[in-house]
């Protein structure tokens, strides 16, 4: 039964005066003040909460098929949906690996099994992220998961002709391939971002340059082969001056920021506790600095979770054999108004561009980041915006925990998710 | 001081306490027929060694008999990645067990830390023998016991580290610790053999031995690991020995006074030539024996001294 949700008092982008959002059939019905609920209507009073575009996550890690004891697509977007998302691209480092069309269906319709965000599964580049030889793209891209989006993330796809080649053969499919930028050569063993804190806690040094030579090579790649190409977690200042350089010539190419990369350090390494352990590494407070400057100036294109749920086990052991990797869906909105939102870096306006409409954009979602408008598809994410909470691990809903946010008071929250009119999560709960 | 974990972080009374102990211990033992004290008499210290170290263990292991505790050696073999019981399980069952002292050695920079984070609810003690890449703060309190039996106080002298700081841990350990005594540390290496980030170390840095030589108290050689021979960090195991090795004709650069030191095993020929090594200035066999009263010194303030428990 089609659901009719009524928004009392919320102000779209944070702008203007207070309305009244009023979603039926799927769409948003009318925008005014003082509606009179429908009967029947589901009235949710939002008064002074901001009304955003639905979230769109160009990566996360549902950890489906392979992993379902850390994470499951059900799971996964109980807790995207928790936290604003309303689609979500899970990445193909599974096990198997996504990179045949029964893979990636397995996975879309687990999306739609679960019922609460679109799942989009992106589809490997290569055969079992090996970097040898190009996955089926053109099957994946005709299956019924329509994938549009290709990426070996986990892994670099660091053979330049395997890249070429890609991103060539990409083209004919409309798809966009999203590189993990990681010279392999440069980061044997790495643990810990190169430099000062790596040097004295005597972890194996993963440099900048190994994510800014991958970057330039790709961009000029892409330039040469007219592609699209995208960048998932930049990590480093000198990659930003490289992505602008290639922006100005024209190169067809977007990147993204990762929550954890605009908000944490290196600085934090100091205990050797894992739940800081992620690929790329945490970096100096200048990088972080230069992140979040590249994304008010759209250097950067969108904030992306890298959603990465580990096991306890893989978390609470010996720095150097953790898995790298965190939990971001349910925290993303909350370090985006910390650090960009609060020190004046965004508006909430900017905010729906960098967390909904540029990533629909670049994964030409048609119907995900939308004008908030009349006759535009209700998906729509609904913040308070002077909330402030206590990060727990263990109430997220994913089956993992390992958030390195622990105790850390954070301000805004979701108060509410809608898909195309239905009501997906409300005041912390999926519906 | 609960645990010794590093040797970063100590201030310089701890580690002037724990130099005089260990001569104390030294002098108390010299000439004895039975070298045994009863101080530890009743406490068990566990050694957990993940890496192969017969020098360190049966240093600890002597340390540990020599007060009388009941030392108990485990062998793991590997990393805790898919070989069986985690580091964690281990470190628990051997407390419960009734461990009051683990000294770990790990190929994982941090598990020391790692280690006291899970027992941080045991009174359990636990001794950093070795983190990967990390620490190895025993090591650096034997170079300085023996280098002040030899020298005096270290306040404003000049200690040359000579080698693969990059992958050491034996020259984090000894920066920390002679730069907390006074001492300057003149770092001698080839750019490849040194971190990114060691400009913000206190010490100089250079990449000429001869130079450095003459104005040295002491030298330490550090042992150049095969695996960095075959890892492309310099051209050849001939080239290295002639740009940083100590010959005898470097060795006689040093001032009369100076003193070579080496944490062993050494590869003679390489990183010191085979007479430097058995040269009297060369103090690599006084640096085993003062390990063990070193040892002994740190197990007494972690397990018998005043305030052990609350400290």
């Amino acid at each position: 039964m089609p659901e009719t949700v009524l928004l009392k008092g919320v102000r779209r982008y944070g702008e203007g005066e207070p309305v009244d959002v009023l979603a039926a059939e799927g769409v948003i019905a009318e925008i005014a003040q003082g509606i009179t609920p429908p009967e029947g209507a589901d009235v949710i009073d939002a008064e002074g909460h901001v009304l955003l575009p639905g979230f769109v996550d160009l990566h996360t890690h549902l950890r489906e098929p392979g992993r379902e004891d850390t994470e499951t697509v059900a799971t996964g977007s109980a807790a995207a949906a928790l936290g604003g998302y309303t689609a979500v691209f899970a990445m193909a480092n599974t096990d198997p690996v996504a990179d045949t069309a029964v893979v990636v269906e397995h996975v879309r319709r687990a999306g739609e099994a679960a019922g609460l965000v679109d799942v989009h599964p992106v589809g490997a580049v290569t055969v079992g992220l090996k970097g040898e030889k190009l996955a089926e793209l053109g099957t994946m891209a005709e299956s019924a998961a329509r994938v549009r989006m290709f990426s070996d993330d986990g892994l670099c796809v660091h053979d330049p002709l395997i890249m070429r080649r890609a991103l060539e053969y990409s083209r004919a499919l409309g798809a966009v391939i999203a590189q993990h930028a990681e010279e392999p050569r440069l980061t044997v063993g790495a643990q810990a971002h190169e430099g000062t804190q790596a040097a004295r806690l005597g972890l194996a040094g993963w440099p900048a340059s190994a994510e800014e030579s991958i970057v330039a090579r790709d961009c000029i790649l892409a330039a040469h082969a007219a592609a699209r190409l995208h960048i998932c977690h930049v990590s480093a200042s000198g990659t930003v001056d490289v992505l602008r350089w290639a922006k100005q010539r024209g190169t067809q190419v977007s990147a993204e920021v990762t929550p954890h990369h605009l908000l944490l350090t290196h600085d934090r390494l100091d205990t050797y506790d894992p739940v800081n352990k992620v690929n790329p590494p945490l970096r100096t407070g200048a990088d972080a600095k230069t992140l979040r400057e590249a994304l008010a100036e759209g250097v950067v294109d969108c904030v992306a979770t890298d959603h990465a749920p580990h096991a306890e086990q893989d978390k609470d052991c010996e720095w150097q054999a953790a898995r790298p990797g965190m939990l971001g869906l349910q925290t993303a909105l909350s370090i985006v108004a910390e650090t960009m939102v609060r020190p004046g870096l965004l508006t909430w306006r900017d905010v729906a561009r960098v967390m909904s409409e540029r990533p629909a954009e670049i994964a030409r979602l048609a119907d995900q980041g939308r004008p908030i408008a009349e006759g535009e598809p209700a998906t729509l994410t609904l913040v308070d915006p002077d909330a402030r909470w206590t990060v727990r691990g263990a109430e997220f809903a994913s089956i993992a925990a390992n958030t390195p946010y622990e105790g850390m008071e954070l301000p805004a929250r979701v108060t509410a998710t809608l898909l195309r009119g239905r009501v997906i999560a409300r005041d912390g709960r999926i519906r | 001081m609960k645990h010794l974990l590093a040797a970063e972080g100590l201030d310089r009374d701890t580690v002037t306490d724990l130099l005089d102990t260990a001569d104390e211990l030294k002098h108390t033992l010299l000439g004895r027929e039975v070298r045994k004290l009863p101080t530890l008499r009743g406490r068990t210290v566990i050694t957990v060694f993940y890496e192969n170290s017969t020098r360190t263990r049966v240093s600890f292991e002597l340390a540990g008999k020599w007060m009388s505790a009941d030392v108990i050696n485990v062998s793991a073999g590997g990393s805790s990645v898919g070989k069986g019981e985690s580091l964690r399980d281990t470190a628990l069952t051997l407390t419960a067990a009734g461990a009051d002292c683990v000294i770990i050695r790990h190929p994982a920079s941090g598990a020391a830390h790692r280690l006291a984070h899970w027992l941080a609810d045991t009174p359990a003690a636990v001794v950093n023998a070795g983190d990967g890449m990390h620490e190895h703060p025993t090591q650096a309190l034997l170079d300085a016991a023996t280098m002040r039996e030899k020298l005096g106080s270290l306040d404003g002298r000049r200690i040359g580290i000579v080698g693969d700081v990059l992958h050491s841990r034996v020259a984090r350990s000894n920066v920390h610790l002679l730069t907390c005594l006074g001492a300057e540390v003149a770092i001698v290496a080839p750019p490849t053999l040194l971190p990114s980030g060691i400009g913000t170390w206190p010490v100089t840095v250079s990449h000429e031995i001869d130079a450095e030589l003459p104005s040295l108290d002491a030298v330490m050689m550090l042992r150049v690991q095969a695996e960095r021979m075959h890892g492309g960090f310099f051209p050849s195991a001939r080239e290295y020995a002639i740009g940083y090795g100590l010959s005898e004709a470097r060795a006689a650069l040093l001032p009369e006074h100076a003193v070579i030191l080496h944490p062993g095993p050494m590869l003679r020929g390489m990183e010191i030539a085979s007479r430097v090594a058995d040269a009297p200035n060369a103090l690599v066999t006084d640096q085993v024996a003062n390990g063990v009263h070193v040892r002994m010194a740190v197990l007494y303030h972690l397990l018998a001294s005043e305030g052990a428990e609350s400290a």
